[in-house]
């Protein structure tokens, strides 16, 4: 069999339904052979539209995302996909072409050296030059991305491998002797955690992305309800518990609200749960969680010590921990840290100044009238409203790109989640800078009709870094201004033969929400929005959590 | 302060390239690097000094563990025989002759080549006493000198 023919049989006994990609001459083998399969390829217009929806694939799914591309220009497009996914530890497998292997090294046309460029974004690749290798290397690729802390995994495809003849035998079991992911969380720390829960007196837990990776919501909040212990969530945590629960308190860090952040200051023990302590999220260390004792829960190792010191380290999943920790606590009731929280709760709302048309007035409405809507963020102030604004109840309903901030990963991450859950609305919160980065995508939207609506926050500007130099640099505002109130969104969108709208009043907003939401087609609405609305509260780079504030501060 | 650690690799193509990927990205110093067979074909040793503290050191062996081609790292700083090979050229003045053989001998260094004008002198031992060799040679006049990087193994049964 041409191996082009037994690697494609090798994707469909990994269960492999979709593949995002485009083709060229290296891969050209392998397309072939996916013309007379069942798996769905989509074109998309660039390669890293492949890649970040292949990535909104698997966040959505629980599933591994598939990106395909060639050699060269194409492999050097899905950089920065696989950045974003290994930042996000999200499992896609990347394939692409290389040239023939006896022209490796010599410069031929469309060569990069795509492993040697994605050595630290990977979790793992691989450089097939050996067709007997081509199958055990799919089924590893596989393996590696989705299992442990997941991760991107890159196999590149020599064109002469896929021409090659092999027999097919795809292999049952894979034998890493390097690679052996712990889950099941040490007995001994995990019952010196629970003694230190029934100790505390103000515990609190710390959602991360590692929660929704495992399938853990229902671990944790039977955990939280056990203690109880309020629940804070990192920004890649949102979904981990639901945001009308109680208990939840919304996410932490930067732009978290005043008083999640203060419930980390003041808690006296730290349960934290599949994060790493990234610096969004923590604030200046010195000042993180002064009071607490720390317990960290993470299947990686390498996070437990990296940025924060902590008291008990548990590695493993956070399902089988979560639910193992679970058996040893006991209810117990802390009135004093109730109210107080309740107390911050009240008086330290989520607020902005309600005047003119203002971008979180939109994803307030959107929350109202699609509360059930998968919610991909761009990266800037788009995506701190959307995080602050859109209360999400469901795990992976929100997608953003936490780790490496991709700008542009919003809106083909969304194409991707939309293919994975075709009967859920999924909305793009973006600005109209991010948007820019990923707009060809329309097409492939079109083209597939995937009902995407993207809700462009257009205000003009490049508006996190202009925030920035408006509260840090003077008000000196270089390079932000990209003047979007220029160009129509409405028209690009109908350009491309999808659903344009363009709103410029909050009265205005529900309704086209509500159009959008009923319309079976891409829509694009362009929402004309104060362009100098900021993001609050904040905690200003390199300062402490409890030092946050607001806009009036 | 200085700590050793071996790596037991998988002995394939890009491994070495992606164990020194892992220091540039994190930022650790390599002081030294030494990468041979192992008593098996298909694994490979990679002994690795390091200059950092206990901290940085355990962050290495954790993101080292990440990698899925590492079988195995160890901390070889204490209790342990360390190693490395020196060469080195060193001119030679016919009166200074027997001063440098003798000075080998104290050293149990063995001269490998002789020439009219130098020697090659081989030295093996721990950092230490390499140091103390190339220091007494520098005198002579050091023409050319190629070190291996250390390595090293854990005294006694384990």
């Amino acid at each position: 069999m041409r191996a082009a023919n037994a690697f494609v049989k090798a994707l469909e006994s990994e269960g492999v339904e979709v593949i995002f990609g485009v083709p060229g001459g290296a891969i050209i083998e392998v397309y072939d052979a996916l013309y007379d399969s069942n798996i769905k390829h989509l074109t998309t217009r660039h390669e890293q539209g492949a890649v970040h929806a292949a990535d909104g694939f698997a966040r959505a799914s629980g599933k591994v995302g598939v990106a395909m591309a060639t050699s060269g220009p194409g492999a050097t497009n899905t950089v920065t996909g696989i950045t974003t996914a290994y930042m996000d530890s999200s499992s896609i497998v990347v394939f692409t072409g290389q040239v023939p292997t006896q022209m490796i090294g010599n410069d031929a046309f469309q060569e990069a050296d795509i492993t040697g460029i994605t050595m630290p974004v990977t979790k793992h690749n691989f450089l097939v030059t050996d067709v007997k290798k081509l199958l055990k290397t799919v089924k590893e690729a596989f393996y590696i991305a989705s299992t442990g802390r997941p991760g991107p995994v890159l196999v590149d495809l020599p064109k002469d491998i896929t021409i090659a003849d092999i027999d097919y035998s795809y292999p049952k079991k894979v034998d890493l002797i390097g690679y052996k992911p712990k889950y099941e969380g040490h007995p001994k720390q995990i019952k010196r955690a629970a003694e230190l829960i029934m100790k505390a007196e103000r515990p609190l837990i710390l959602a991360g992305g590692g929660v929704i990776i495992s399938n853990a919501s229902k671990e944790l909040v039977e955990l939280a309800e056990a203690i109880p212990a309020f629940v804070v969530t990192t920004l890649m945590g949102k979904g981990s518990i639901p945001e009308t629960h109680p208990l939840c308190l919304g996410f932490v860090g930067m732009h978290g609200s005043k008083y999640a952040n203060y419930a980390v200051t003041e808690c006296d023990l730290l349960i934290a749960v599949g994060c790493r302590f990234s610096d969004r999220t923590t604030g200046k260390l010195s000042g993180f969680a002064p009071y607490a004792k720390i317990i960290h829960i993470d299947i990686d190792p390498a996070e437990i010590g990296k940025n924060v010191d902590v008291d008990i380290p548990i590695v493993g999943d956070a399902k089988r921990v979560l639910a193992k920790l679970k058996k040893y606590v006991q209810y117990k009731k802390r009135k004093e840290w109730d109210d107080k929280v309740n107390y911050w709760r009240k008086r330290y709302p989520l607020k902005y100044k309600k005047d003119g048309f203002k971008p979180q007035f939109v994803i307030e409405r959107a929350c109202e009238v699609i509360p059930d809507a998968i919610v991909t963020t761009e990266v800037g102030q788009n995506q701190m409203w959307a995080a602050q604004y859109f209360k999400v109840k469901h795990p992976r309903q929100f997608i953003t790109s936490g780790g490496l901030g991709t700008m542009g990963f919003g809106f083909p991450a969304a194409i991707g989640a939309q293919v994975a859950c075709p009967d859920r609305i999924v909305i793009d919160i973006a600005g109209d800078g991010s948007f820019m980065m990923n707009i060809q995508e329309l097409a492939t939207c079109v083209f597939y009709n995937i009902p995407v609506k993207v809700l462009v926050l257009n205000n003009g500007y490049l508006g996190m870094v202009r925030q920035w130099q408006q509260l840090f640099y003077r008000e000196r505002y270089s390079a932000t201004c990209i003047g979007c109130e220029g160009t129509s969104f409405e028209k690009i969108a109908e350009g491309f033969g999808a659903v344009g709208m363009t709103v410029e009043r909050p009265s205005e907003v529900e309704e086209a929400l509500r159009e959008a939401a009923k319309t079976e087609m891409p829509v694009v609405i362009d929402f004309r929005v104060d362009y100098l609305a900021n993001v609050f509260p904040m905690v200003p780079p390199g300062a402490n959590l409890n030092e946050i504030i607001d806009e009036e501060d | 302060m200085k700590y050793t650690i071996a790596a037991l690799v998988e002995n394939k193509p890009g491994v070495l390239a992606r164990v020194a990927s892992l220091f540039r990205r994190r930022g650790y110093n390599i002081d030294s690097l030494s990468v041979g067979r192992t008593e098996r074909d298909d694994i490979s040793r990679i002994t690795i000094v390091v200059e950092g503290n206990e901290k940085v050191v355990e962050q290495v062996t954790k993101q080292l563990n990440k990698l899925v081609e590492v079988i195995k790292v160890s901390d070889v700083s204490e209790h342990s025989v360390e190693r490395e090979l020196c060469l080195v050229k060193v001119s030679v003045q016919p009166e200074k002759r027997g001063e440098i053989v003798e000075l080998s001998n104290i050293f149990r260094a063995r001269i490998v080549d002789v020439s009219r004008d130098s020697f090659i002198i081989e030295v093996t031992g721990d950092e230490e006493k390499i140091e103390a060799f190339i220091s007494l040679m520098r005198q002579y006049g050091i023409k050319e000198l190629a070190r291996t990087g250390k390595v090293a193994m854990v005294r006694g049964s384990k």
